[in-house]
């Protein structure tokens, strides 16, 4: 059953590698967006730290500001 | 109406959708895969070749559509100033290159045991390598211009150019004589492929539509932080 599987009528080297392509870039498109995205938020984060008080107040009455802060705690 | 689409609404939304994104693809591409590669029949010519479809088409389709979308996006944003729809249309470019990429490749891949080459200067694959190309420029540009303006002058002129080419991708198969086969799935009239086969096919392709999901949504996250990032340097 799963010489069957792998061999494909011979054709199981064309249709593993593509479907293995497939899935690898899938996963560094995903691992590479995930990067950005965490590198951004800590940037954010760093940034907002070094904040005074007065600008940090003024900051976080946006309220998509007070979203990014939430996510980077829970991530 | 635009307000709707303003960026500090929707981030509470966007900002939480693609862990149930994820999901939802996880168990789609599951049932996609187990479809593919064991329950689905083999080709009474190409035998189990015929396997490499569920990729390759579902990537082809995806691809095409990414672009009309950002084609779109860019013109209504130009014409509307508004600069969302220029933040979504570059969230939505680097999964339609590497849908693009994928359908390239894994076309090479299928072209071997079936054509008996990986690579053919045909109508249809030439534009599809046509479309990479227009992608490749249109990332690269929001690499390499800085100006706000600028840059959607120049993608929006890309994505022009580049929709001339899309009905070109689709009508290669008809306008000439070329090796790669002719459209089996037709909307307006009926399709020449089983529903053995069809059924996996939209299954894979709602996997590959998740996917392509999931990256938009985080890629534009990113782009939201990374302007949020620069409003705190002006604090």
């Amino acid at each position: 059953m799963i010489n069957e599987l792998l061999f494909m009528n011979g054709y199981g080297v064309y249709v593993l590698s593509a479907f293995s392509f497939t899935l690898l870039s899938f996963s560094a498109l995903y691992l590479i967006t995930k990067v950005q995205f965490i590198k951004e938020q800590n940037k954010f984060v760093a940034k907002f730290g070094s904040l005074n008080s007065e600008k940090a107040k003024s900051a976080k009455s946006q309220r998509i500001n007070k979203e990014i802060l939430a996510n980077a705690t829970n991530n | 109406m635009f307000k709707l689409f303003h960026p500090n609404r929707i981030f509470q939304i966007t900002s939480k959708a693609p862990k149930y994104i994820l999901f939802l693809f996880v168990i789609v591409l599951s049932v996609g895969l187990t479809e593919a590669l064991i329950l689905s029949p083999e080709d009474y010519k190409q035998s189990d070749a015929v396997r490499i479809m569920y990729v390759h088409v579902p990537a082809a389709w995806i691809s095409l559509g990414i672009f009309s979308s950002i084609t779109f996006l860019s013109i209504s944003g130009f014409i509307f100033k508004n600069k969302n729809f220029f933040l979504i249309s570059k969230s939505l470019a680097p999964s339609g290159f590497v849908f693009n990429i994928i359908a390239l490749i894994t076309g090479a891949i299928w072209g071997k045991p079936t054509w008996g080459t990986w690579w053919a200067w045909d109508a249809r694959i030439t534009s599809m390598l046509i479309l990479a190309l227009f992608y490749a420029m249109y990332l690269i540009s929001w690499r390499i211009y800085e100006n706000e303006e600028k840059v959607f002058k120049v993608t929006t002129f890309i994505t022009i150019l580049g929709i001339v080419n899309v009905p070109i991708i689709k009508y290669s198969v008809d306008w000439w004589n070329t090796l790669h086969q002719p459209a089996s799935i037709n909307i307006l009239s009926k399709s020449s492929i089983h529903p053995s086969m069809l059924f996996p096919l939209l299954i894979m392709t709602a996997a590959f539509a998740l996917f392509s999901l999931l990256i938009f949504l985080m890629k534009y996250n990113t782009e939201l932080i990374k302007i949020k990032n620069k409003g705190l340097d002006r604090l």
